[in-house]
């Protein structure tokens, strides 16, 4: 049978191009792989090759024809023993697909009844208590994450004999042995895309960055390989796995130690982004991001390590993603934060509490799935908002918390949101300027003052 | 461990059988034939963005794969059609995820690129250039963590054997002793530039020297020898030495992706490789003059392997596109 040659596209946004030259006559006998044609794209002259056997019977387009549009019959290849009397030119068919448009996310009412927030307690009245640190609660959610499933494992720089370069892991060699708890060479990008690779085949690393800072070599696995591939594969696989460590100012060491990359890996789709504050926190999320399917970013925080919380002395205590906590009930304003924010949040409050400004403190705890209907329940009680965190204010966490509210609580807001954040500098080393270029209570305080006209 | 360079002959006498060859034959026949297809269904607007064809290299996948046994894993880089393929993926949910439908290997969403079958243990279909290499070490480190005896294929080529992540891998996979065996497919040109331009030293097979990793150069356009040095390299692994590499020394009749005129080569180049060196040729010619085969046996596997591809073709063609509800799944899990 007659088959038609059609005018090849040949690159992605090709819709037309010359064909500059035959390469082939009528009669002559062509096998796949022989070049037909030179074509000039808007790119680059290419050479189109013979698909199938057979002879050329016609050439339809002559060579030195412009705007020939993709698809087009350019001429019919005949098999052994048919006629070119035999062909019949047919109209080119456009067989790709119709583009259709994808659905928009379904739009924001402007002023919600009221959002659903689950505010049920982390613990129960009369649950037994310890005192621990930060430090400690991390150690115990992974020791315990490991305890109670084999396939997970911690590996990084300095994690096991060093015992951790700020002695999370202390004890953890001693307990699971150098096949769960892993010394790596100095190489993030290596062995974050080892331990992705580990995960896709079914295990549950858990990856230890001495600071997130130095994540940034890593930042392509974390990326593309650890937060894509789920859906990449159609569901098939994904990287259920941990990504941990320090993030943001540590004390004096300058801008290349001292980044805080929360607003950087919550903007992707694909991970969950945990920060605690409160001990209870670091120990609960850390279960939680351990059985958790997808590759969860945990950003601690060095100088909150040595702090002590009370933490519930139970026996499976974990804390939820997406589920905000409410550390101060109050009617002025709402400061929301996370992380080491949170520091600067609540000694506010109590000054602020001193002048009689009642401030209601959100803890979001995980950034990504952020609990919105929270803050937005809390600002419909207080109606305005100040956000406070250490990152720098340009595409900051803060500035997206401004703009859910201003898509979806408007109407309640009696005044600006503001964002206290860190300030739009590398961090430098002199401890004046260092403390200037995060955010200080100070600034928390002023800014409640503003929107409360105060 | 010091590199050595291979000293097996072409397979003039062949290690395997008639019907292992006819296999052989089949399977590099039907990558050549289907990335044809593909190269055609790209040309009508069908197959859209970046299309990286396999056609010349199909001895490197295929010999390999006549090494591994079942349970062994693969991970490669964007040009992934053949592989899939020689690892008994079907051709239509291949060819149905390069015209983005809903019966493709990743419902569409993934392209020719990223595409992935847990089934047959192939992950990937990477996009990033090198990026798959460190995740095939990983791969092989679950391996090990499982005592489970498989090895892992970690295909890279020549283009990415000077990424940095590389040698981070390189270091860990010796330091573990991790069951991978590092496959570079040296088609002599990392997109436009060829190697003699792009790498210090020829000889890629050499760099795991300095970690200790063994490793060979192979003629990749003689799916025999690449057969031998994968069982060598299988053996090596899975006896618990190591890692391995072969430098699979192969050529990409096409240009680096379908919008590539290869102009930094000349056409007499191409021509002469595909006269001389065809590795499909030359296992026809195997199975003829050794009477392994008639013409009529080889044209009749030219007819199976011809209906097997046009089906993925129709197959591709009339899959529906995903339900745009699938643009919002598979985002966590």
């Amino acid at each position: 049978m007659a088959t038609e040659i059609l005018m090849p596209a040949l690159s992605p946004t090709m819709e037309e191009g010359t064909l500059a030259k035959w390469m082939v006559k009528e009669g002559d006998t062509v096998k796949s792989g022989d070049i037909l044609a030179e074509i000039e794209t808007d790119k680059a002259t290419m050479e189109f090759e013979a698909v199938d056997e057979g002879v050329i019977g016609k050439i339809l387009i002559a060579e030195g024809t412009e705007g020939v549009k993709v698809n087009a019959a350019i001429a019919v290849l005949l098999e052994d023993g048919e006629s070119a009397d035999a062909i019949v030119a047919s109209a080119p068919v456009a067989e790709a697909a119709p583009v259709e448009a994808a659905p928009a996310p379904v739009a924001a009412a402007a002023a919600p009844a009221a959002p659903i927030v689950d505010t049920s307690p982390d613990w129960p009245e009369g649950t037994p208590m310890k005192q621990q640190t930060v430090r400690e609660a991390i150690r115990e959610g992974m020791s315990e994450g490991m305890r109670r499933d084999d396939t997970v494992f911690l590996m990084g720089e300095e994690v096991a004999e060093y015992e951790g370069a700020y002695k999370i892991s202390q004890g953890m060699l001693a307990e699971f042995g150098p096949k769960r708890i892993i010394d790596t060479p100095i190489t993030e990008h290596g062995f974050a895309g080892v331990a992705t690779g580990a995960s896709f085949a079914g295990l549950r690393p858990v990856v230890e960055f001495m600071t997130f800072n130095f994540a940034m070599q890593a930042m392509d696995h974390i990326i593309n390989s650890a937060a894509k591939t789920l859906y990449m594969s159609g569901g098939q696989m994904g990287a259920p796995m941990v990504f941990r460590g320090p993030n943001g100012a540590a004390a004096r060491v300058g801008a290349q130690h001292s980044q805080d990359y929360a607003a950087w890996f919550m903007q992707v789709p694909g991970l969950k982004v945990a920060m605690p504050y409160a001990a209870s926190d670091a120990k609960g999320l850390m279960k939680t991001a351990i059985r958790d399917n997808n590759p969860v970013i945990f950003l601690e925080n060095e100088i909150m390590y040595g702090k002590t919380f009370d933490v519930p002395d139970v026996e499976d205590y974990t804390v939820p993603f997406g589920k905000a906590r409410i550390w101060r009930e109050g009617t002025d304003v709402t400061i929301v934060s996370f992380g080491i924010g949170m520091t600067y949040a609540l000694e506010a409050a109590d000054k602020l509490a001193e002048e009689g400004i009642s401030v209601e403190v959100l803890d979001l705890r995980t950034i990504r799935p952020m609990d919105t209907a929270a803050i937005i329940k809390s600002v419909m009680k207080t109606n305005r908002c100040v956000t406070v965190e250490e990152g720098w204010p340009q595409g900051s966490v803060g500035s997206y918390i401004s703009s859910v509210l201003m898509q979806e609580a408007f109407d309640y807001l009696d005044a600006p949101v503001i964002n206290c954040t860190g300030k739009d500098v590398p961090m430098p080393y002199a401890a004046n300027l260092e403390r200037h270029a995060l955010i200080t209570t100070d600034e928390v305080i002023a800014a409640v003052k503003q929107v409360t006209y105060k | 461990m010091a590199a050595r360079k291979t000293t097996k002959q072409p397979a003039e006498k062949p290690n395997v059988s008639a019907d292992e060859l006819k296999a052989l034959y089949k399977d590099m026949l039907l990558i050549r034939r289907f990335e044809e297809k593909a190269g055609q269904l790209y040309g009508m607007g069908l197959i859209g963005g970046f299309c990286h064809l396999y056609i010349g290299q199909e001895a490197v996948v295929v010999g390999l794969e006549a090494a591994a046994e079942e349970g062994d894993k693969r991970v490669t880089s964007y040009r992934d059609h053949g592989h899939m393929l020689a690892c008994g993926m079907d051709a239509n949910g291949v060819m149905a995820e390069l015209t983005g439908r809903e019966g493709g290997y990743s419902k569409g969403k993934g392209g020719s690129m990223h595409m992935f079958s847990k089934e047959k243990h192939f992950y990937g279909g990477h996009g990033i250039v090198a990026a798959q290499v460190p995740l095939g070490a990983g791969l092989a480190f679950a391996d090990k963590y499982q005592e489970n005896g498989r090895v892992t294929f970690t295909y890279f080529g020549d283009g990415a054997a000077n990424q940095g992540q590389v040698y981070e891998t390189f270091n860990m996979a010796a330091l573990w002793d991790l069951p991978c065996i590092f496959v570079i497919e040296n088609n002599q040109y990392a997109m436009g530039t060829s190697q003699q331009r792009s790498t210090s030293s020829a000889a890629i097979y050499e760099r795991g020297k300095s970690f200790g990793i063994p490793g060979e150069a192979v003629d990749g356009m003689d799916v025999l020898a690449v057969k031998a040095a994968g069982e060598t390299a299988v053996a090596h692994c899975r006896s618990g030495k190591g890692p391995y590499i072969l430098e699979i020394k192969t050529y990409r009749y096409r240009g680096h992706s379908m919008s590539d005129p290869a102009k930094y080569r000349t056409r007499e180049e191409v021509q002469k490789m595909r006269d001389e060196r065809d590795p499909i040729e030359q296992v026809r010619e195997m199975l003829l003059t050794g009477k392994h085969a008639t013409e009529d046996d080889l044209k009749a596997i030219d007819k199976d392997i011809k209906a097997v591809v046009n089906e993925s073709a129709e197959f591709a063609k009339n899959s529906p596109e995903p339900a745009l509800e699938e643009l919002w799944t598979d985002i966590y899990a």
